[in-house]
């Protein structure tokens, strides 16, 4: 391989996905969104823009909500990550995936686990929000399909049925 | 027997458990074995001619896969209307970010550096980059004259109506690009084998489309060429033709190295080089009587192509049509023309000319009532189409649609009338104008005129050996709601249970050709269809004895599974044919040219800030008359995100370009609307029903596109009394019309006086 473009070489990086203890190597710069899909198989997490407009690869980093893309793994050593695969369980979606189904909250999907994961972070925070608050609260991830009103009725529905709990 | 009605209601999304799980496959999310990944070496000048190539030798380029031009087995083009657009430039370049070279490599990383360590010596030709410059013709850089498609539509006399007109009301009006921004940037993976041929698995709308362009470009029979859609992250008309050229690329490079080849664009690569829509120049001149009425218009709608044909033919033809808006033209004579400029073809985009043509017809319509001296509301109340009156291209409007009506609705749903006086009084004070617009429209659902007919699409439902059944349709879902829109069509028309009715992965080798995904032809045209086979099933059965009216949802797999048993595969299939009576004259441009217009209202009430220039909107309402909705949520969903998108068009999105190329080719510097931006949308549909479609069903997919923006930039004007032509309005375009405004005024006020 020519000298010039030979990539830096890896480390070991620990970190708890979806609750479960993961190894990997990967170059320390390598990032967090190409490790979650490609070392972890984890390919619901989206690649919009690749620098951090779109939100399609938020995933929530020890509970607060980052870009994927913006991150590098190493950055990430000893964290625990949630991504959309780590919400269902025993096959039961959350109330957002649910209330994301009901409404129309998904239309072509691309966006979608962002915008779960922003939203779970969001009732993480404000339990009952307002409509302003869910209007702040997902305005850094980007859906083209949707125009936002079904999405913010999804957040609501679910907020109701106590979706942060 | 099942009592429950399918049809109407909100049934879930068929894919929408994979959605929010995470698990829908798109083909970013596929992985071959000994897979290489692609990347596209461009041209970075807008016309010229290669001289030289030369591979930096800091680079091992034996480890790398190179495909040129000369690598093509087949004919050098994307098929598509005609075959002028090059898979890969071949000594001359007409645009930036055509396509010269094609790398690849299994490390992806690797694909960027060496596409820089790539360096192309042009000596570069004059090139055009305006419809002036092109229509000037200093440059001749396509055809003998660089006009790709011209179209004449003429109806009565109106030549005869200028001198006894009241009034004559001229003026031009403008719309710049816009890109699709799908979410999902363009991907592809290719494989080639010599038994099965080639097959590739990608992001698109149109396999046919696809299978069609790699047929021609490497001269392979239909049964050796396969194309499979996997999900699809949002397409709106930017996957309609480009995804032929991604995937002849990526098929090139595996042909060429014998190994699966993936190439996913990044979102610089995928704005810079793809479709965006037209731009677009709409000059009208209208004679009109005292009281309102129009008597006759000269329209001239011209659109910018770019450097290669493309679908834009078929784009100024939809553009042209909708030009006379839902307004009775006595006479009219209607001259389109797209023409050829130094920039990347640009596009389908929902809508696709209408709503170029419809922003300029609608802000004309504020003009000339103030011209005669009406009210918005009332000039086009007394233009609109009636039933048994015909539109401009001598189409008789056969339904009992009331257009006075639908606008009385849209104004008291929205209280015009009275924001309108409350506006007026307040904005006497104060650094926040406010002000509503009204736009009123009509869109075509399906291939326009001879479209659908030469079409002939063909849709399948097949039973499967355990008795359930399967759509077989190149139709495609990318948000719209395809899937679930014709399984519950297809369950309706069989009296079984929505999860009785599945449908199949949009492959070539698997479901005929039921036409591209394009036109908000899919509920309308495929739907019809997939009722037309899905009946044909339960018809076979009932002929054979196997089932009798009425029957359970179990009694019917049981006699498929039994006919299955006895005779083997079980599929239905229905081809489109043409309604009697229905006429279309292609030369002449005359005749029917739609199976149906939805139609629609749209008001918008907006604030202007004059410390910062911007524009918000404060609230929207969207009526329209659509037929049939066979499914509330998802039609909803339909009409927010188009509003979502036209409001981009009008406020936000403006693509900047410099010889050709686009500059702001990020989501950070090309602003789409976010989650704080939208106002709320107020969706109200009124349902006539319409006999082409299923159950009723219009198209619905582009019409909310179309309203938008000439509503908006109706309020700007009701809201600081400035007149505005083009979009995207800016703020800084808004701050320099009203300084360029108040400076005459300075003047006038001055001691000396000027008028």
């Amino acid at each position: 391989m020519s000298e010039s473009l030979r990539p830096l070489a890896k480390v070991a990086i620990s970190l708890t996905v979806n609750g479960k203890l993961q190894t990997v190597h990967a170059c320390p710069m390598e990032r967090l969104l190409d490790v979650l899909r490609n070392e972890l198989g984890l390919t619901g997490t989206k690649e919009g823009c690749g620098e951090g407009e779109c939100g399609s690869c938020s995933v929530l980093l020890d509970g607060t909500l980052v870009n994927s893309c913006l991150i590098p793994v190493l950055q990430a050593n000893g964290v625990s990550i949630v991504t959309i695969e780590g919400l269902a369980s025993d096959g039961r979606l959350q109330v957002l995936q649910q209330s994301f189904l009901d409404c129309g909250g998904a239309q072509c999907g691309i966006c979608t686990p962002g915008m779960i994961l922003a939203s779970v972070h969001l009732l993480n925070k404000k339990p009952q929000p307002t409509l302003e608050n869910i209007r702040e609260g997902l305005s850094g991830n980007l859906c083209r399909c949707t125009g936002y009103m079904q999405i913010f009725e999804a957040v609501a529905q679910a907020a109701r049925q106590g979706a942060a709990t | 027997m099942k009592n429950t009605p399918i049809v109407g209601t909100s049934v879930p999304r068929m894919e929408g458990r994979d959605k929010v799980t995470g698990h829908s496959r798109y083909v970013d999310d596929m992985v071959l074995p000994g897979m290489l990944y692609g990347a596209t070496v461009r041209s970075r000048i807008p016309r010229g001619k290669i001289r030289k190539i030369t591979f930096a030798p800091a680079i091992d380029w034996n480890e790398f896969v190179i495909v040129s031009a000369r690598d093509i087995p087949g004919k050098n083009c994307i098929a598509l209307i005609e075959d002028d657009q090059p898979c890969l430039a071949d000594g001359i370049v007409n645009h930036p970010e055509e396509p010269l070279l094609l790398l690849a490599h299994p490390d992806r990383h690797l694909l960027p550096k060496a596409v820089e360590a790539v360096s192309i010596e042009y000596d570069p030709l004059p090139a055009i980059f305006t419809m002036e410059e092109s229509e000037a013709q200093s440059q001749i850089i396509w055809g003998a004259d660089n006009i790709f498609k011209s179209y004449l539509i003429e109806k009565g006399d109106v030549d005869g109506v200028w001198q006894n007109a009241d009034h004559i009301v001229e003026a031009e009006y403008t719309t710049g690009a816009q890109e699709q921004l799908y979410i999902e940037n363009n991907g592809m993976i290719a494989s080639f084998d010599q038994q099965q041929g080639l097959t590739v698995w990608g992001s698109l709308q149109c396999p046919y489309y696809v299978h069609k362009a790699l047929m021609k470009l490497f001269n392979l029979p239909a049964g050796r060429v396969r194309v499979v859609q996997m999900e699809t992250g949002g397409a709106f008309g930017g996957k309609e033709e480009y995804p032929s050229m991604i995937a002849a690329h990526a098929a090139l490079l595996a042909m060429k190295s014998d190994k699966p080849v993936k190439i996913i664009y990044d979102r610089m690569e995928d704005m810079a080089a793809t479709t965006k829509r037209h731009p677009s120049r709409t000059r009208h001149r209208t004679a009109v009587a005292k009281d309102g009425r129009i008597l006759a218009g000269e329209i001239d709608f011209t659109i910018d192509g770019g450097a290669y044909k493309t679908l834009s033919p078929v784009v100024l033809s939809r553009g042209a049509i909708h030009a006379g808006g839902p307004y009775y033209w006595p006479s009219v004579r209607i001259r389109a023309k797209a023409v050829a400029t130094n920039a990347p073809p640009h596009g389908a985009f929902r809508g696709f000319g209408a709503p170029q043509s419809l922003f300029a017809l609608e802000r004309h319509m504020d003009r000339i009532a103030q011209v005669v001296g009406l009210s918005p509301a009332e000039i086009r109340r007394r233009n609109f189409l009636k039933p048994g009156q015909t539109t401009t291209t001598g189409q008789t409007v056969n339904e009992a649609i009331d257009l006075g009506k639908l606008l009385d609705r849209a104004l008291e749903l929205s209280e015009y009338d009275s924001k309108k006086n409350k506006f007026a009084q307040k904005n006497q004070q104060g650094s926040r104008k406010k002000g509503v617009g009204i736009a009123a429209f009509l869109h075509g659902a399906g291939f326009t005129g001879s479209g659908e007919r030469f079409l002939g699409s063909v849709v399948g439902v097949e039973a499967c050996p355990n008795g359930s059944l399967r759509i077989l349709v190149s139709s495609t879902e990318f948000g719209q709601g395809t899937n679930t829109a014709l399984c519950q069509i297809a369950a309706e028309a069989l009296s079984l249970r929505y999860e009785d009715v599945a449908i199949a992965q949009p492959d070539t080798h698997e479901v005929p050709n039921s036409g591209p995904t394009v036109a908000s032809r899919t509920v309308m045209v495929v739907g019809k269809l997939v009722q037309s086979a899905a009946l044909g099933i339960k018809n076979t059965l009932t002929a054979s004895g196997l089932l009798s009216d009425p029957y359970t949802p179990e009694e019917f797999r049981a006699a498929c599974r039994s006919y299955i048993a006895k005779h083997g595969k079980f599929r239905s299939l229905a081809q489109y044919e043409q309604p009697e009576g229905v006429f279309w004259d292609d030369e002449k441009y005359r005749g029917e040219a739609y199976a149906a217009f939805a139609w629609a209202v749209y008001v918008a009430e907006v604030t202007v800030d004059l410390t910062t220039y911007s524009v918000s909107i404060d609230d929207f309402v969207a009526l329209q008359e659509i037929g049939r909705v066979l499914h509330p949520v998802l039609a909803k969903g339909q009409i927010i995100g188009g509003v979502a998108q036209g409001i981009g068009f009008a406020l936000y999105e403006k693509v900047i370009w410099e010889q050709g190329c686009m500059q702001n080719g990020q989501m950070t510097n090309y602003i789409m609307p976010t989650s704080a931006d939208v106002p709320p949308i107020r969706v109200y549909f009124e349902e006539l029903g319409n006999v082409h479609g299923a159950f009723g069903a219009k198209g619905i997919g582009e019409l909310p596109m179309d309203g938008p923006a000439p509503a908006i930039v109706n309020a700007v004007e009701d809201a600081l009394g400035v007149p505005f032509h083009s979009i995207p309005l800016l703020p800084e375009d808004i701050f320099a019309a009203l300084t360029d405004r108040e400076t005459p005024e300075t003047v006038s006020t001055s001691p000396r006086g000027n008028e």
